[in-house]
């Protein structure tokens, strides 16, 4: 201590929150893109690794998720990798994102095919009368869609994200709402510390929904209730 | 590895896992969502009420409580109950308050902000004719309420309400950041007295995971049960 004041603590506090958000929705936007595809497949295996997937990390908390990535996994691999693995620096950070990443990815996941499965079905038989492969169909003629579609509940699931890294305060991340917490201890200013957190939570969900606005207006489908 | 996995540490501590741990998150778990359904649908009539004002009130707190992160809330109100308490007390210091009733009131308070917007949809989604009908009856406000809109309401939302309530079960494991001995908590303080967080914690993730299975298998099959053929 000694450098810096409480806002300096809290607005470190507050880059990190941001870092694991963007990391952690980068991870749920990728792997649930994947698994939303595969629930969508007319393969019966597709569907059902997909359905797994989801129920697995949509049926445990995401506290008791993080535990599992923080304290059990390295136990549970090799000694040299477990090793590896709890000496990573940084580990909180990591374990967050990823951890938080995977969490949110089930849920994108069951955006998605909701956002697929809403599309007209001609959508896909022209695709196919085209000739397109089923690669093609999904790069080219429904994902551009369906995610046009969602995009204001995944808006909403990205808030999600950002809130949910505050739970990382138990595997010792100090995001903002841990600054928050480490300020009161240290200064016994409880309200002024969780004010400040309030008000920084409000600001950044407000840069959110405000930048999400203006996305949701440019990539709005012309001819669909939202579009131009 | 999994080769000194040991079944005993957990088999000695399922007493106190399940009858003091799991019977705290139940208790937590189902009177939260009960407060919170009663809090949450007085939110959602305040919201359609049609007067600015308490519209204004009721959107605004809900808008609140929905921009802020579980564990803040919890902190939050850990710390702020004793004085609110104070104040609807008239006592001359801030009045102290059990773990269980502190996180009660901060789950109710917290989940009222998701339960009313479930409600808010649901009476959003009779149509227009009933509450004209019931008018047309003689019905005062609030009996056009109790007996038409809201049993309607609640069971469109049924399923709805149920999901939302197994969120609330898996989020209560969050009361974790005060040390309270909730399941998690309870697996956790013996994970860490013997040593054995690797045994604890994949147990606690696997009840957690069967219960939420169930639960929700139980919605989908009741979503199927009660829809209104129209």
């Amino acid at each position: 201590m000694g450098t810096g004041t409480y806002l300096d603590l809290l607005l470190a506090g507050l880059a990190v929150t941001i870092k694991t958000a963007i990391l952690a929705w980068i991870i749920a936007l990728a792997f649930g893109a994947v698994i939303g595809v595969l629930r969508t497949l007319p393969s019966k295996t597709a569907s059902w690794i997909g359905f797994g997937y989801v129920e697995f990390f949509r049926n445990m908390p995401l506290l008791v998720q993080l535990f599992l990535w923080f304290f059990v996994l390295p136990e549970l691999l090799p000694k040299a990798a477990g090793l590896w693995l709890k000496q990573l620096p940084n580990a909180p950070f990591w374990t967050a994102a990823i951890g938080v990443g995977l969490f949110m990815s089930a849920r994108v996941a069951v955006q998605l095919q909701a956002g697929i499965s809403s599309l007209p079905r001609g959508q896909k038989q022209a695709a196919t009368a085209l000739g397109l492969t089923t690669v093609q169909m999904y790069r080219y003629v429904l994902l551009p869609m369906a995610f046009r579609i969602i995009l204001p509940p995944l808006t909403s699931e990205f808030l999600n994200t950002i809130k949910n890294t505050s739970v990382a305060i138990t595997i010792g991340l100090i995001e903002l709402t841990g600054q928050a917490r480490s300020m009161q201890e240290f200064s016994f200013q409880v309200f002024e510390a969780f004010t400040a957190a309030t008000v920084l939570y409000l600001l950044l969900n407000f840069v959110v929904v405000t930048a999400m606005r203006f996305l949701e207006r440019y990539v709005a489908i012309p001819g669909y209730i939202s579009g131009k | 590895m999994l080769g000194s996995f040991d079944f005993d540490v957990i088999r000695r501590a399922l007493p106190y896992l399940f009858l003091e741990g799991m019977r705290f998150t139940l208790t937590l778990t189902v009177l939260a969502a009960f407060g919170g359904l009663v809090f949450g649908t007085l939110i959602a009539l305040m919201r359609l009420s049609g007067y600015r004002l308490l519209g204004r009130v009721a959107g605004i707190y809900v808008d609140f409580m929905r921009s802020l992160p579980l564990v803040l809330v919890i902190f939050w109100f850990y710390f702020l109950v004793p004085y609110i308490g104070q104040w609807l007390t008239g006592a001359s210091r801030p009045i102290t308050v059990g773990a269980f009733a502190s996180s009660l009131i901060t789950f109710i308070m917290f989940e009222a902000a998701y339960f009313s917007e479930i409600m808010r949809a649901g009476i959003q989604s009779i149509s227009r004719g009933q509450p004209a009908a019931a008018s047309a009856l003689g019905l005062t406000y609030s009996q056009t309420m109790r007996y038409v809109v809201l049993p309607q309401a609640f069971r469109n939302m049924l399923p709805v309400l149920l999901t939302q309530t197994i969120v609330l079960f898996q989020d209560t494991s969050l009361v974790y950041v005060l040390s309270i001995p909730d399941f998690l908590g309870a697996a956790s303080k013996v994970a860490q007295r013997d040593g054995r967080l690797v045994e604890m914690y994949l147990f606690a993730a696997l009840v957690y995971f069967v219960i939420s299975c169930v639960a929700s298998y139980g919605v989908r099959r009741l979503q199927a049960r009660i829809a209104i053929v129209r």
